[in-house]
């Protein structure tokens, strides 16, 4: 086949260099450190083979968490590069691929991994339901997803970086003008990934319509459950358009066809316009859950329900609606005319209306509250005012003729910076320390949580707020370097000791994750901060089989109630039932590990060796057609055990509110 | 309270936002200005919203704010407000109006020749962009530049815009907003200068590993030294050869240049059936090459795959073409 063996590793840079050592030290590491501890047979069974959606949901975020940092690393390397005019610090292709792995890795395996894990937390637990509608399928969302995101990860030291920018342009990204394989990975890596999105995607629709407890009516649903909802409709209505943009990318780059090209009759902007119908709702697949998190945390630590539940369930409606068309707002510089432009501008303008009422509403559900400023409500806290900049920035950017001063420059990068961080990180930030208790059994450390939010949040504005007038000075996005005249130095620089500040936030996180594991205490209530919905009312962390008596919901806010009226708490002997659940299954994971081999021999363009591969995922599909496995039953006694477990502890627990 | 002063922190930047010197800000010409203008006018409601919402936080959070003495305090159920709902989607509503209505007015004026300039004759300049430099042709002077524009003042600049390779963007931030450059495809611009004075344009489109350095010089002169300009340019600066040409449009950074002819006597890469100049194996890279592919319509194959033979021909001049195509790539 020609294998190009001194092409295959990428070489001559330190940088580099240095981390194709570091992956290889950890790796062995971690096999040698599993296989001295004994743990292999402990991991394959309680994690790598699960179809615990609790698990799954934990293996998206430990993902999320690492893919943080590697997006973050590269998001430092540019602020480094940056930090001074005319910085010879990153060649312009090395910069150029850190900018387009940046933007991937952090919305596509650290935003969406990270929603998708607390989903899986979550969801299940909030509709009162044992898992979710297919739980092997959720396990193979999960391996697909994880094989797309190290296959796109190992790119940067094997075979090259792609470097088209997260948006990957036409013709830019053709082979053309990059006739590297870098390209190559983004076409395939993200399709695995997203076909693993998709399936979630129907996994929650059903999940949601058809797994509610009894009583549980639409209007009843809280308020994550009503965005994870949402979302898993737009998911379902929005990838297969990039499932399909990007088929046609690898038939463009692999076998030479002429969809984006220059030359045949391609049509550049073809891609464009795929990509943002795809694009822009992927926008409002992230925030629209992470608006859910919001909800659930305001109301918990307000102690009041959300203010205008109604009219919340309309304007994610509404926002999920609109987002569909809007996406030509990307390019009203490509010359559509003044009509379009004007049309897209208004579809634009009006999703700040459906977004301003729930911005009111969250504050008039704080209002006549009791503010409890707790980590997680920090982030919740800091959400609203930094989000309404991003918000007030967005509708500037929306006004089309003005859009030709703003597009494609910093302006713009603050902009949506300020949104999905904001957005989309407090958020998980926020679901993370109110949920971890419920995961794990024990709670992060208040007060590290403070250090890491204080340094965060100050960091992420002294980072971002400069490149709103750098942009308004002229500074291009993607630009690897400037010139000392241009006068962009000091801004650029104060953006870059921002960064710096950012990364100590991050860092607290991770001290604070390593410190509560180790110290935290573990005799916590079930319900540490007297919340409000179904997942607190079973044990901490939940036992496989989340409830042993399915709730019954009369109200929104069910939990609350319970416990307001004491009803449904308790559980009587006569009401213990055997509760059947899947069995564990070695196909996701063996889905995914094929479907990364495959896919790595094709972005190497050895066709032979990745249909050979190909047959092997067939093959798995054929194996799961006759798995005939209908899961086991869980007997009383055990249920019985494991209830009174937790039950028992009731009322001598550390109470952990304070 | 630490809370609302960072936020005050944030947005008081914005408040001196008109004051500063950057360049959105300071419009050269009236192009420039009316975008100018319509953000002012955006800059006005939003500063607005922020001042409404970071004051109802503000006031909320810290009114309601946990404290020993409200311990006791159980919040009210309260499940929301058919009028605070209908002032809060009404107002936004309003506001949304508020900035639509100039924002169309703005979109369809600059499509057109600018207000109060529609009796100047425009002047015609084709922009055809290429890694990673700008090629600027005066069709009706016969000349050309690279990296360089001269346009007289006080005048309508139609500028036709196109690109010999990937996607690009061309800003002259001072003069008015941007638009694409596309190949095989043609953009219009219309920008006009107030005085004579130097200003910078780039590239804003990502278009690979020189995007950073892809900048131009729009020199506005008085009508006589344009003229003036013109004429030594035509009298001293060498003819471009097509064979120079390619080399031109090769992925590399120039200065500036000047020639006494354009290139679109010879391509027009506006024209959706122009011949295609580029070479993938100028962007080989570090890292796995791929495969790269042959292509009918690259220039350097002696029938080119446009419409003019009708496709008819025998099955000999289909082989030849073959071999036309056997030199580049691989």
């Amino acid at each position: 086949m020609g294998i190009k063996w001194d092409e295959f590793f990428i070489t001559g840079d330190p940088l580099i260099l240095g981390s194709q050592i570091a992956i290889l030290l950890t790796m062995i590491g971690a096999v040698a450190g599993i296989t001295y501890l004994k743990k292999w047979n402990y991991l394959w069974t309680e994690w790598l083979t699960t179809v615990d959606h609790k698990k799954i949901g934990i293996m998206y975020i430990i993902s999320a968490v690492l893919m943080f940092f590697r997006g973050g690393m590269d998001g430092l390397l540019m602020k480094a590069q940056t930090a001074r005019p005319e910085m010879e610090f990153l060649n312009s292709q090395h910069y150029n691929e850190i900018f387009t792995t940046h933007g991937v890795i952090m919305i596509l395996f650290m935003a969406m991994p990270f929603l998708i894990g607390l989903m899986n937390v979550v969801i299940p637990l909030q509709i009162g339901a044992r898992d979710v509608a297919f739980p092997q399928l959720n396990a193979l969302s999960f391996w697909l997803f994880f094989s797309g995101a190290m296959l796109f990860n190992i790119s940067f030291v094997i075979g090259g970086s792609p470097d088209a920018g997260w948006t990957s342009y036409f013709p830019l990204a053709g082979k053309e003008f990059s006739p590297g394989i870098g390209n190559n990975f983004y076409a395939v890596a993200l399709q695995i990934a997203g076909i693993g999105t998709l399936m979630t995607g129907i996994n929650f629709i059903v999940t949601i319509l058809k797994m509610r407890t009894k009583g549980m009516t639409l209007m009843k649903m809280p308020m994550f459950t009503w965005t994870t909802f949402v979302t898993s409709i737009l998911i379902v209505a929005a990838f297969p358009i990039f499932t399909v943009a990007l088929a046609l990318m690898t038939f463009d780059r692999l076998y030479g066809t002429h969809f984006f090209t220059v030359s045949g009759g391609g049509m550049d902007m073809l891609w464009a316009n795929l990509f943002w119908l795809w694009g822009h709702p992927e926008v409002y697949i992230v925030a629209l859950p992470a608006f859910g998190i919001f909800s659930e945390v305001i109301a918990t630590f307000s102690r009041k329900s959300l203010f205008g539940y109604k009219s919340m369930v309309f304007s994610i409606l509404g926002i999920a609606l609109l987002s569909m068309v809007v996406w030509v707002h990307h390019f009203y510089t490509m010359g559509s005319g003044p009509a379009v432009n004007s049309f897209f501008s208004i579809t634009t303008m009006a999703i700040a209306i459906p977004t301003g009422v729930k911005m009111f509403n969250w504050l008039f559900t704080m209002r006549k509250g009791r503010i409890k400023i707790t980590s997680a409500m920090l982030w919740a806290l800091a959400f609203v005012p930094c989000f309404v900049i991003g918000g007030v920035t967005g509708v500037m950017l929306a006004m089309g003729a003005a859009d030709y001063q703003y597009h494609n420059t910093l302006f713009l990068v603050a902009h949506f910076h300020y949104v999905l961080i904001p957005g989309v990180v407090f958020a998980v930030f926020a679901g993370l320390y109110y949920w971890w208790p419920k995961m794990f059994g024990f709670m992060l450390n208040e007060r590290l949580g403070k250090w890491h939010f204080w340094l965060f949040v100050i960091g992420f504005n002294v980072t971002f707020m400069p490149m709103f007038f750098l942009g308004l000075n002229g500074a291009v996005r993607r630009a690897y370097t400037y010139s000392a005249e241009s006068g962009f130095a000091p801004l650029f620089m104060l953006s870059a000791i921002g960064s710096i500040v950012l990364a100590a936030g991050f860092a607290v996180f991770c001290y604070n994750i390593y410190w509560s594991i180790r110290y935290a205490d573990r005799n916590i209530s079930s319900d540490p901060w007297d919340a409000r919905t179904l997942e607190w009312s079973t044990a901490s962390p939940v036992q496989f089989y989340n409830f042993a008596k399915l709730p019954e919901v009369k109200s929104l806010d069910p939990f609350w109630h319970m416990k307001k009226k004491n009803e449904g708490l308790t559980l009587y002997d006569s009401e213990i039932e055997e509760i059947h659940m899947p069995s564990n299954s070695w196909l996701p994971i063996y889905m995914g590990v094929i479907f990364g081999i495959a896919g790595f021999l094709l972005v190497f363009e050895w066709h032979i060796g990745s249909a050979v591969a190909a047959i092997g995922i067939f093959a798995g599909l054929i194996i799961r057609s006759f798995d005939y496995n209908e899961g086991f039953h869980v007997k009383k006694d055990e249920i019985h055990r494991i209830e009174n477990a937790w039950r028992k502890t009731e009322g001598e627990v550390h109470d952990h509110v304070s | 309270m630490k809370k609302m002063l960072l936020s005050l922190t944030a947005i008081l930047p914005m408040l001196i936002l008109s004051g500063c010197n950057m360049v959105v800000f300071e419009p050269q010409g009236p192009v420039a200005r009316s975008i100018t203008e319509l953000i002012n006018w955006s800059l006005i409601w939003m500063l607005l919203v922020v001042v409404v919402v970071f004051g109802l936080f503000g006031y909320i959070v810290w009114k309601y704010r946990e404290k020993p003495e409200n311990k006791d305090y159980e919040p009210p159920e309260e499940h929301g407000s058919t009028l605070l709902e209908i002032i809060w989607t009404g107002i936004p509503i309003l506001i949304v109006i508020a900035l639509t209505i100039p924002t169309v007015k703005t979109l369809y004026a600059l499509e057109e020749t600018p207000k109060g300039y529609e009796e100047k004759e425009p002047i015609t300049i084709h922009v055809t962009s290429a890694d990673w430099k700008w090629i600027f042709s005066y069709p009706e002077e016969g000349i050309e530049t690279v990296n360089y524009v001269n346009i007289p003042e006080d005048r309508p600049v139609l500028f036709k815009m196109t690109s010999a390779s990937t996607m690009q963007s061309f800003w002259v931030p001072a003069l008015g907003g941007q638009k694409y450059t596309m190949p095989k495809m043609e953009t219009e611009l219309y920008l006009v200068a107030d005085n004579p004075g130097s200003y910078e344009g780039q590239n804003t489109n990502f278009n690979g590993r020189g995007y950073a350095d892809m900048k131009f010089e729009v020199l506005a002169q008085t009508e006589e030294d344009f003229n003036q300009w013109v004429e030594d340019v035509k009298d001293t600066a060498p003819k471009l050869t097509e064979k120079e040409y390619e080399g031109l449009l090769k992925p590399t950074h120039l200065g500036r240049l000047t020639y006494s002819n354009t290139h679109l006597e010879w391509v027009n890469h506006a024209d959706p059936h122009s011949k295609a100049y580029t070479n993938p194996e100028l962007y080989r890279g570090h890292g796995y090459q791929g495969k790269t592919f042959e292509e009918d319509d690259n220039y350097k194959n002696e029938n080119p795959n446009v419409i003019e033979g009708h496709g008819k021909e025998s099955g000999h001049d289909a082989s030849e073409e073959n071999h036309g195509g056997g030199h580049s790539g691989h």
